[in-house]
């Protein structure tokens, strides 16, 4: 876990009147997937909304390459190099898919070669090319969410819940779309519910509990272990 | 997990209901002309007002379409947009007294020129005066309605009062260009030249917002940005500049407006502005918030719409355009061309 390309140190959100984030500490190493695992409401999409800057950590600090961005607006963050994939997807829906890629292509236009792997991971994204986003379906959607992220090569890619609500066959291709990212080296903070996904993309994992991470370790370890899980996250997984 | 087919759909063919369906509103400014010309006995009566309906429609929408960008983008309710009218009104037409003797030569390039200078003088000021505005009045409400209609009617009265301390209580009446007075005659019925400058000016102004906003990545960003800002931000697009340039650009517009509006009245007054905010309120709800295209469609409806009733029955020429937006929100309750989905 040497050189980790995001380490949060102590970080404390608030939402309001509510303390969502209690000293998190969080290392993602460069060119792995790291799992953010746990129940629901602990604080796994604060956690990725904090780092882009969303919400503002009340206390601690977020460093990224060694850099603290703790306090950066969300803007500058982004052209650091970070894809954000939110929880609801944050589609343009009255923009067309197209549109929707140019504007992800922040530093200038889309390079051709990168757009044709995208299309190779996400078919459907070319057929509806000059299609309004909203009328795509949810899964479809989510994969113009994700292409956004991958449509230029970022430094982190932080994805919330890419499989949430999806059918089977969609979450085959967007497990083998993120397998993809993997292969090429990226460095990814992924949320995940679904726990086979989680089991076949994850190179380290971290559960989360009430507001910080209970547990950090290989995904393996976490995966082979149902007593593990039981105990961490109150149920097993293994049986969803 | 592997076994799952493949997700492979294919386009369909739209129906023909579903490829009507989002041009529905523009049939409705046809379909009022029509109506007009069936309601109005004489065609020539009819054709000098619709030329004088799509002209008011147009000066409206130069005068709405930036309101309705700050609303849609910023979700700011700016009660003070008649400011920027009226100043825009009493800047240009400050210049064009000043430039009398251009204004009163009769000939075409010297009053154009005249009217050019005044515009970009009466937009430079209105643009900075947006800046300015919303540096000091709407940048601490963001997020607050109510105290946004409160701060911003405000923020009017004091322009107002500042153009009555700058320019005196009077209203100041000016006669136009020598070369756009008068009217051309065709087809029996007389057409004013101003009324269809200003139409020109109205369709190049609806153009060339168009093409920024569907042609240019800043118009991709402050589309987005009127659907989903938390995301453009995400993307790494720093929204709070562009919220600027659109509340500048939107002042500017008004301005335009303004003179625009005074040259066609010939007369300015302090309160031009506020009592045009009512037809601008009217066209910015109709259109569907934060739509261009919505507002230049309900532009022309309040235009034609208001010429056609006043010269049927005028005493229903009041109501007309209140009853036209009653009429619209029981059809589409987010206006005609929803843009910004309820928050």
């Amino acid at each position: 876990m040497s050189d980790p390309i995001l380490r949060l140190e102590d970080v404390y959100t608030n939402i309001a009147q509510y303390h969502i984030l209690q000293g998190v500490n969080l290392e993602v190493p460069r060119g792995a997937v790291t799992m953010l695992l746990g129940r629901n409401g602990v604080g796994k999409t604060t956690t990725l909304r904090t780092i882009i800057g969303h919400w503002r950590a009340r206390q601690g600090r977020i460093l990224l390459d060694g850099e603290d961005i703790t306090k950066l607006p969300t803007p500058a963050i982004a052209r650091m190099g970070v894809g954000f994939v939110p929880e609801d997807m944050g589609i343009f829906a009255d923009l067309t898919v197209e549109e929707n890629m140019v504007l992800a292509a922040v530093s200038g236009p889309i390079d051709s070669a990168r757009l044709d792997w995208v299309f190779s991971a996400f078919p459907p994204l070319k057929t509806f090319w000059k299609s309004e986003a909203g009328n795509l379906s949810g899964g479809q959607k989510q994969m113009l969410s994700i292409a956004r992220a991958m449509v230029e090569e970022r430094r982190l890619y932080l994805i919330d819940e890419p499989t949430k609500g999806l059918a089977p066959a969609i979450i085959s291709t967007m497990a083998r779309a993120l397998k993809d990212l993997k292969d090429q080296g990226a460095s990814v903070l992924l949320v995940e519910q679904n726990f086979a996904v989680a089991r076949a993309l994850g190179d380290s994992a971290n559960v989360m509990d009430d507001g910080r991470v209970t547990w950090s370790g290989r995904m393996a370890e976490l995966a082979g272990d149902a007593g593990l899980q039981e105990r961490l996250m109150g149920l097993s997984l293994e049986a969803h | 997990m592997s076994a799952a087919p493949e997700h492979a759909p294919r386009m369909a063919q739209l129906s023909l209901g579903d490829r009507l369906g989002p041009w529905m509103p523009l049939l409705l400014v046809p379909a009022l002309v029509v109506l007009g010309f069936l309601a109005i006995p004489s065609t020539s009566s009819w054709l000098t007002l619709t030329v004088s309906g799509l002209a008011m429609g147009m000066m409206i929408f130069i005068m709405a379409s930036g309101l309705t960008l700050v609303f849609g983008l910023m979700d700011v309710i700016n009660f003070g947009h008649g400011a920027f009218v009226s100043v825009g009104a009493f800047v240009g037409i400050s210049i064009l007294l000043m430039m009398g003797h251009m204004v009163e030569a009769p000939s075409l390039v010297l009053n154009l020129t005249a009217v050019l200078v005044a515009v970009i003088g009466a937009m430079a000021a209105t643009g900075l005066m947006g800046w300015a505005f919303e540096k000091v009045i709407v940048k601490p409400v963001y997020g607050h309605h109510l105290k946004q209609i409160l701060v911003t009617m405000g923020g009017l009265i004091v322009v107002e009062q500042l153009i009555i301390v700058l320019w005196g209580p009077e209203e100041i009446y000016f006669t136009r260009p020598e070369t756009l007075q008068g009217a051309i005659t065709f087809a029996g019925a007389a057409l004013e030249k101003y009324r269809l400058v200003a139409v020109v000016v109205g369709l190049a102004v609806f153009a060339a917002m168009r093409f920024v906003l569907r042609r240019t990545k800043i118009g991709l960003i402050v589309r987005a940005g009127v659907q989903n800002g938390e995301m453009v931000q995400a993307l790494g697009y720093r929204l709070r500049l562009v919220f600027i340039g659109v509340f500048i650009a939107g002042s500017a517009l008004a301005g335009l407006g303004g003179v625009m509006w005074g040259l066609y009245q010939e007369v300015v007054s302090a309160h031009m502005g506020n009592q045009a905010m009512i037809l601008i309120f009217i066209v910015v709800i109709i259109g569907g918030l934060g739509s261009v295209e919505g507002c230049f469609i309900g532009a022309l409806l309040v235009g034609l719409m208001q010429n056609y009733v006043a010269f049927l029955e005028p005493k229903v020429a009041l109501i007309s355009n209140i009853g036209l937006m009653v009429a619209i929100l029981m059809w589409r309750p987010m206006g005609m061309i929803p843009v910004v989905k309820a928050k």
